[in-house]
């Protein structure tokens, strides 16, 4: 752990611009599919356990459309059109029945929805663990000690578009007002004759496709299989504990914090407690909460 | 209510003295050797557990039309008793009791994989029948103090220490201490890299070479560029991966990416992976082990050469364009019976039994001598080297080896 302090600070600083960068790269993955379980969550209080599933299938989908030799852009858009649409479903089959439930039942039926997703990806596309390899150029800096794969680069453009996008539509379509409005009040919404069931189901089935798209970001710089999934899943847990619910500028901020959190301490303790840090994050943040409010607790003894 | 559970305890007490007076009759059926074996027809290992059989079956019927087995002057057919264990450990350790206990098989052979030879074994041991076994890798399987326990391939914690012997003889030959060679090692955490991480360390320490990194990656793993990067930093003189095909297929990708100069990289799982297949460029280079090639340099009198069962096995199932070594291996157990019974001159399972433990031999797929332990220990771990053309070659020492590795990003 010396060793890799003193790498880092004073042998090769230089290797913090790439430490750096493949934080950021890796948040800008985190954001978009936390930015979704955010959107559920706020708006109609499931907890999507099966996030990170979504993610893993949108980049199964973007391999099977990449061995047809489809563009990535076109790719990009096909995903997020289809799992817009399979997010509709997956809402008018199952979310719709457990929305006035507790909050057991939504875990507890989206853990299951996890695991059939997983299984059914594992019957399909079998258990290898597979990518994308767009056979663009790797771009090197500083004696090659610090290297950028413009797929990544690419990657996190398209992250900032989509976020953009997710932005915009929100603030001003009508569609997007409606869904805010309909988080802070349902009822009232319903008063003023917002369809709330049309609102919950696109805004899951939006959440599917934000999936969906960063699903294809994975498979393009990373690789998928069947059951990576749960990473992704407490990823966004964790950054969206850190950052509330409906707050994307904190969502993005948190996104970015934890990618080079992560990274940071997988070069300072090891890879192997590179997935474990956004989850003593998620902790950490836990525990603050409990001190801070209990400063304002007011127990009648 | 209590009279039926009084009247099925009455049944499986009738059942248990009927098995235990059933005597064991088929190990020996007129002039039929029966083996038998509970393997992996169905379920995740289903794949392997095929090559195995058909590797076993290949053998039955190459040794039968050669004559079979003599023992005592008689001739004796071989055959194989066959339970699919559905890849479920709990399964198989059932189906070998029925073997032994129902069927009266006193000649086992192996499984497929190490987690199904380790639910097996104790079955075996309990009764006293030897096993010979083919597809167990893992090094805890021979430290149990086993005495009916055999197996014909190298083990786990071999797998990647010829490489390490690679490294130090390429530092004699320029005149240079071993122990200069810098040494960065990514194991991930689960038994079988476990294993293969402890063969690499002894090796390490015997050299007395360094290590300057050793992380540990996880079992979801998808990025392994922290590593990597300090890979980079540190330039190691050999970097050590083995993390099954996930691992393989995530290093070759990222030492793509950031064109990661080692001049030597030695990885397990290459070939499942197929690194060669989809990052050519990175993979040149990468050493390989592999517990047998087509290629290699051995023969015996039943088999022919390596070359020669390989050809001869295509023959048989020509649907393999190339033949995986489980099936050589699983050929080479059976073999190991023949000349087992040959030499004991009986029948008898423990005659036999020591007869195996003496087997010292030269066959296609190498040499066969078991330690007291059981494994083998005449059989390196072979090393296939890729080159630029995606082609894997054998690299026998030091001298075959391209180093260091000829890539260009």
């Amino acid at each position: 752990m010396l060793d890799n302090l003193q790498l880092l600070f004073v042998w090769a600083p230089i290797i913090n611009v790439q430490v750096i960068l493949e934080g950021i790269f890796v948040g800008a993955v985190f954001a978009l599919s936390a930015y979704g379980l955010a959107l559920v969550w706020g708006v109609m209080n499931i907890k999507n356990l099966a996030q990170g599933d979504f993610v893993i299938m949108g980049g199964y989908l973007a391999l099977a459309l990449s061995s047809a030799n489809v563009p990535l852009p076109l790719i990009l858009i096909i995903v997020i059109v289809f799992m817009f649409v399979y997010g509709w479903g997956i809402y008018a089959l199952m979310i719709r029945r457990i929305l006035d439930q507790d909050m057991f039942v939504s875990l507890l039926a989206t853990f299951g929805l996890s695991l059939l997703m997983q299984q059914v990806m594992n019957l399909v596309f079998g258990p290898e663990v597979q990518t994308i390899d767009m056979e663009l150029p790797n771009w090197d800096f500083f004696d090659n000690m610090v290297t950028i794969p413009s797929s990544k680069v690419i990657s996190l453009g398209l992250a900032a578009v989509i976020a953009l996008a997710v932005v915009i539509f929100m603030k001003k379509s009508r569609a997007g007002q409606a869904i805010r409005a309909t988080a802070q009040d349902p009822r009232a919404a319903r008063v003023l004759g917002i369809d709330t069931d049309k609102v919950y189901a696109f805004t899951f089935a939006l959440n599917s496709a934000l999936c969906g798209a960063a699903g294809v970001l994975v498979s393009i710089i990373w690789v998928i299989q069947p059951f990576y999934g749960i990473t992704y899943s407490v990823r966004s847990f964790a950054i969206v504990t850190a950052a509330g619910l409906g707050n994307l500028p904190g969502v993005i901020t948190a996104a970015f914090g934890i990618g080079l959190f992560e990274k940071y301490v997988g070069m300072i303790i090891g890879t192997a407690y590179e997935v474990a840090a956004p989850v003593s994050i998620l902790l950490m943040v836990l525990i603050w909460r409990q001190i801070s409010m209990k400063r304002n607790r007011q127990v009648v003894r | 209510m209590k009279m039926r559970a009084l009247m099925t305890v009455a049944g499986v007490c009738a059942l248990a003295t009927a098995s235990a007076i059933t005597p064991a009759v088929a190990k020996v059926d007129g002039d039929t050797i029966i083996l038998g074996s509970s393997i992996s027809l169905t379920g995740k290992y289903a794949t392997n557990g095929l090559h195995t059989q058909r590797g076993y079956d290949f053998a039955v019927k190459t040794i039968n039309d050669a004559g079979g087995v003599k023992v005592d002057g008689k001739s004796y057919k071989l055959a194989v008793t066959y339970y699919d264990d559905e890849s479920t450990p709990a399964r198989g350790a059932q189906l070998a009791e029925r073997l032994i206990q129902q069927d009266g098989v006193q000649y086992m052979l192996g499984p497929y994989s190490s987690g199904m030879t380790k639910a097996i074994a104790p079955v075996s041991e309990k009764f006293g029948v030897p096993m010979v076994e083919a597809e167990g890798a893992s090094r805890s399987l021979f430290t149990q103090g086993y005495k009916y326990l055999f197996a014909v391939l190298s083990t786990s914690e071999q797998y990647l220490a010829t490489a390490v012997d690679m490294a130090a003889e390429e530092r004699k030959k320029n005149f240079r201490d071993p122990s200069e060679v810098r040494v960065a090692m990514a194991f991930e955490g689960d038994p079988f890299s476990m294993d293969v991480r402890a063969g690499v360390v002894d090796k390490l320490n015997e050299y007395g070479m360094k290590i300057i990194i050793d992380d540990q990656l996880p079992a979801d793993l998808s990025d392994m560029s922290t590593t990597l990067t300090k890979v980079k930093a540190l330039k190691p003189d050999i970097l050590i991966i083995s993390g099954h095909s996930k691992g393989a297929a995530t290093a070759a990708r990222q030492i793509d990416e950031m064109k990661v100069n080692v001049p030597m990289i030695a990885m397990t799982h290459c070939e499942a992976a197929k690194v060669h297949e989809k990052f050519p460029k990175a993979a040149t280079g990468f050493l390989c082990p592999t517990q047998w090639v087509e290629t290699l340099s051995k023969s015996d009198s039943m088999f022919g050469s390596a070359g020669e069962w390989n050809t001869n096995f295509k023959k048989a199932y020509p649907s393999y364009t190339s033949v995986p070594y489980q099936s050589a291996q699983a050929s080479a157990a059976v073999y190991v019976w023949k000349e087992a019974f040959e030499a004991a001159n009986s029948l008898d399972k423990d005659a036999v039994r020591d007869a195996i433990a003496a087997v010292e031999m030269e066959t296609f797929y190498g040499d066969i001598k078991f330690s007291e332990n059981g494994n083998n220990i005449a059989k390196p771990m072979f090393m296939r080297q890729i080159g630029s053309d995606a082609s894997y070659s054998l690299v026998e020492s030091f001298k075959d080896m391209t180093f260091p590795r000829n890539v260009s990003y």
